[in-house]
């Protein structure tokens, strides 16, 4: 007995876009269900954008490798290291960054178990460490300026600048991701809460992480 | 038997206005074709830069057009620098990763769109900006730089008085390289995350096709290694702009008149750390795509599956993992030690064997096969004879006793020409000519194509065997004029040869133009699947519509399931149920 003869694959007729389309992006939304009218909604899993934030991590971490291994070469290099001395407030900056990430990880497990106003307060008290800590970046910064070091003064100096620098930046993104957060003002439609919040907190604790292996380096550079 | 979608079931809302469906998209698609018109206007600018500093090399002392006189030593290098750096960052990183990959991966995985399609269309329009900044710099005062696509420091680091094109157009280089990096990191970060999490069900690893897997290796490189350059791009122009040291020495001396420069310490071989720990990645980067465009041809054409597909897949994560350990070998004559110029040879031979791996599969893979010689399937045949010449050189290049001599001449030139400036590009070729038809739903015509094809192949044979000799002979590159040093005279004869073969070849890519922009209006209109292939993309509408398929794909097989015993047709697609495939009676 023979099998029924089949079939080119089914024709598929290019269906007119029309509809309630808006005139928007049509950038797919996440898997919570996105606005009107179709079937299936096209699911980006929520592991996609962990994923996502993984693999900048991974970009990240290689970009401030690059700078790591041009510190240590260049420290290496010959005997013009002349020791800058790190301001003392970067350690008390280093204490306000580690406890941001303790208080905005405690923020998260309070969302995590639905206790969503001491997650508000506990997110906000993040949030004001997160900027104490950019703040005394700063500080520390304009310490090193009234000794007269620049930039350009000596190549400790340099990295010192450009490392804070280029931390001080990543972290000021995720800091407004934390602010978004903490205001509640973004498209909820794209992800929930729960997954902004994991996010944010991961991307906070990694540039925490890096803080510290950061400060550690120039400490050991001196 | 047809199966009808009903519009409002199924229609995922495509975007309404110009601006939005083709300017200011997220779809991946329209992405994709912005990449790959960009490298069509990268690869013709590079193309006519080279036809100028090819002349002056045949004719040293000719007025060329467009030069007042002869033209000069810097003005050769700027047209050296802006053909390499155009070449390798706008068109071979660009086409067959931003081009092709953007178009087809989510397509052939299954998916709607890439997992980020708002992060895609950022990357494409800084890569784009990036392009401009590059371009700009045959505007401002002082022309292009002239340091090479390499840009070493110091010479790329002090500023104007190092020379023509040192001071702003240089600057705008770096600012260009930049852009590029943070568009090359969105765009890698989405491809991995698409290929990792948007597959369709049934989609494993190991059924992707060879494309895509070519697609992923090359984004986890562009991940790990752009962000290196980065940091090297960062600190070059704070070298540049800020005063810092991190790059150039002390006691420099510029022209003799000049005092000396107050930088102090900074160590160029940091550089040509951080910039070749980029670099070699990046050449790989280049053809891994290319790699996955030949075996996905080679298989469609000669109805067979891909010999060793599992031995494929593994060769191009091998080659990428070992693509990081062997930045040195471009480094030989640095004066580094010669056990760590021994390491770094050991790795790069060891580069050779899965590279020859996939070398004898594509031929395995033609092996017994009924060839069907389109365009496409002579391009991928034409990229593995150039992948092997090309490569050939590479093992000679491996060994530091033998990299002394060779380093910096004709020699390097044709290695790296060989295989990225023209396996690579045939990749792109290929790619091009089997896709249109699903891009535009309608065929490149086979003529001019096959046209295209033997006169290019013919062409690069030409115009880059006899450069091997020149290397050998002490031929040095990035030398505007030789031809008055004694030994160096027997080669102007070679020089003029391979001058009028690259007019030549580069008429020819005529053909190519006139018959994409041809066959977009009147190529002969075809169905769905012309080629007769196996893996998704050929499942969908030519063009795909907005969400590529109306229901979410499933994938019962693997994708080159060609001439399978017991099947009436000659190729199964992997979208179509068991029960759904007729068998021979």
């Amino acid at each position: 007995m023979t099998r029924p003869t089949v079939v080119e694959e089914p024709h598929v007729e290019l269906v007119e876009q029309t509809g309630a389309g808006s005139g928007g992006p049509a950038a797919p939304t996440g898997g919570d269900g996105g606005p009107g009218d179709r079937s299936q909604p096209r699911a980006v899993p929520r592991r996609a954008y962990l994923t996502g934030l993984t693999l900048a991590l991974a970009a990240i971490f290689m970009f401030f490798m690059g700078l790591t291994s041009a510190f240590i070469v260049r420290r290496g290099l010959g005997n013009d290291w002349v020791r800058v001395n790190l301001p003392p407030v970067l350690w008390l900056n280093t204490a306000v960054l580690l406890a941001s990430s303790v208080v905005l990880e405690r923020a998260r497990q309070y969302l995590a178990r639905a206790e969503s106003r001491r997650f508000q307060s506990w997110w906000r008290m993040g949030t004001v460490l997160g900027m104490l800590f950019l703040a005394g970046q700063l500080v520390a910064w304009r310490q090193l300026v009234a000794q007269g070091i620049y930039l350009a003064t000596n190549p400790a100096a340099s990295f010192f600048y450009v490392l804070t620098a280029a931390h001080g930046l990543h972290l000021f993104g995720g800091l407004v991701a934390v602010v978004v957060i903490a205001l509640r003002c973004w498209d909820r439609s794209r992800f929930g809460q729960a997954l902004a919040v994991d996010l944010a907190a991961l991307y906070w604790h990694f540039l925490d992480g890096l803080w510290i292996f950061l400060f550690l380096l120039l400490k050991m550079g001196q | 038997m047809s199966a009808h979608a009903h519009p409002a079931a199924h229609a995922v809302e495509a975007p309404r206005g110009w601006i939005r469906r083709y300017v200011f998209s997220t779809d991946h698609k329209v992405i994709g074709i912005q990449y790959y018109l960009m490298s069509l206007i990268a690869v013709t600018i590079g193309m006519m830069l080279s036809w100028w500093f090819r002349a002056h090399l045949a004719w040293p002392h000719a007025h060329l057009p467009g030069f007042a006189g002869e033209m000069k030593p810097e003005e050769y290098l700027a047209l050296v620098t802006m053909h390499g750096t155009l070449m390798i960052f706008f068109v071979l990183t660009t086409a067959p990763q931003g081009g092709f990959g953007n178009y087809f991966l989510p397509i052939q995985v299954g998916a709607e769109d890439m997992a980020f399609p708002r992060i895609n269309m950022l990357s494409f329009w800084v890569t784009f900006a990036g392009f401009l900044v590059m371009v700009s710099s045959f505007l401002v005062q002082g022309g292009p730089p002239i340091a090479g696509w390499t840009s070493y420091p110091p010479l790329s680091a002090v500023g104007q008085i190092a020379g023509p094109g040192l001071g702003t157009g240089e600057t705008l280089w770096v600012i260009s390289i930049a852009l590029f990096c943070a568009g090359s990191l969105m765009s890698a970060l989405n491809f991995i995350a698409t290929t990792i999490e948007l597959r369709a069900r049934g989609m494993s690893m190991m059924r992707m096709p060879l494309t895509v897997w070519g697609w992923f290796v090359t984004a986890v490189l562009g991940l790990l290694a752009f962000a290196v350059l980065l940091a090297a791009a960062i600190l070059m122009l704070l070298d540049r702009l800020a005063g810092t040291s991190f790059f150039i020495p002390a006691g420099l001396v510029f022209n003799d008149t000049q005092p000396p420069l107050a930088h102090g310490g900074g160590s160029p071989l940091l550089y040509q750390h951080l910039f070749w720990f980029f670099g070699h990645p990046e050449v790989y980067i280049a053809i891994l795509p290319s790699m996955g465009i030949t075996s996905h041809v080679l298989s469609t054409f000669s109805r067979k599956p891909i010999f060793g597909y599992r031995a494929m897949a593994y060769s191009l994560c091998a080659i990428g993992f070992i693509s990081f350990c062997v930045w040195g070998h471009h480094m030989f004559v640095s004066g580094m030690s010669p056990y760590s110029a021994l390491a770094f040879s050991f790795l790069t031979l060891a580069i050779g064997v899965p590279s020859a791996i996939k070398t004898f599969n594509w031929l395995g893979t033609l092996w017994g096969g009924r060839l069907q010689f389109t365009t496409a399937m002579l391009f991928a045949i034409g990229f593995v004879s150039l992948f092997v010449s090309g490569g050939l050189s590479g093992l000679f290049l491996a060994q530091p006793t033998v990299d002394l001599p060779l380093h910096d001449t004709y020699f390097v030139i044709a290695h790296f020409h060989l295989v990225m400036g023209v396996a690579a590009i045939f990749g792109i070729f290929a790619g091009t000519y089997y896709w249109f038809p699903k891009v535009t739903g309608r065929r490149m015509n086979e003529t001019l194509g096959k046209l295209h094809f033997w006169l290019t192949f013919i062409g690069a044979y030409l115009i880059f065997m006899p450069m091997h000799w020149m290397g050998i002979v002490g031929a040095l590159r990035r030398y505007a004029d030789l031809s008055s040093v004694p030994y160096a005279q027997p080669l102007q004869p070679v020089h003029q040869f391979i001058t009028v073969a690259a007019l030549v070849t580069g008429a020819a890519q005529l053909l190519f133009y006139w018959n994409l922009i041809w066959s977009l209006r009147h190529g002969e209109k075809v169905d769905t699947n012309p080629w007769r292939a196996t893996t998704l993309e050929w499942s969908v509408p030519s063009p795909p519509p907005h969400s590529n398929f109306l229901e979410p794909p499933r994938v019962y097989r693997g994708p080159y399931e060609y001439s399978v015993p017991g099947m009436k047709e000659d190729f199964v697609p992997q979208h179509l149920a068991p029960e759904q495939v007729a068998r021979a009676s």
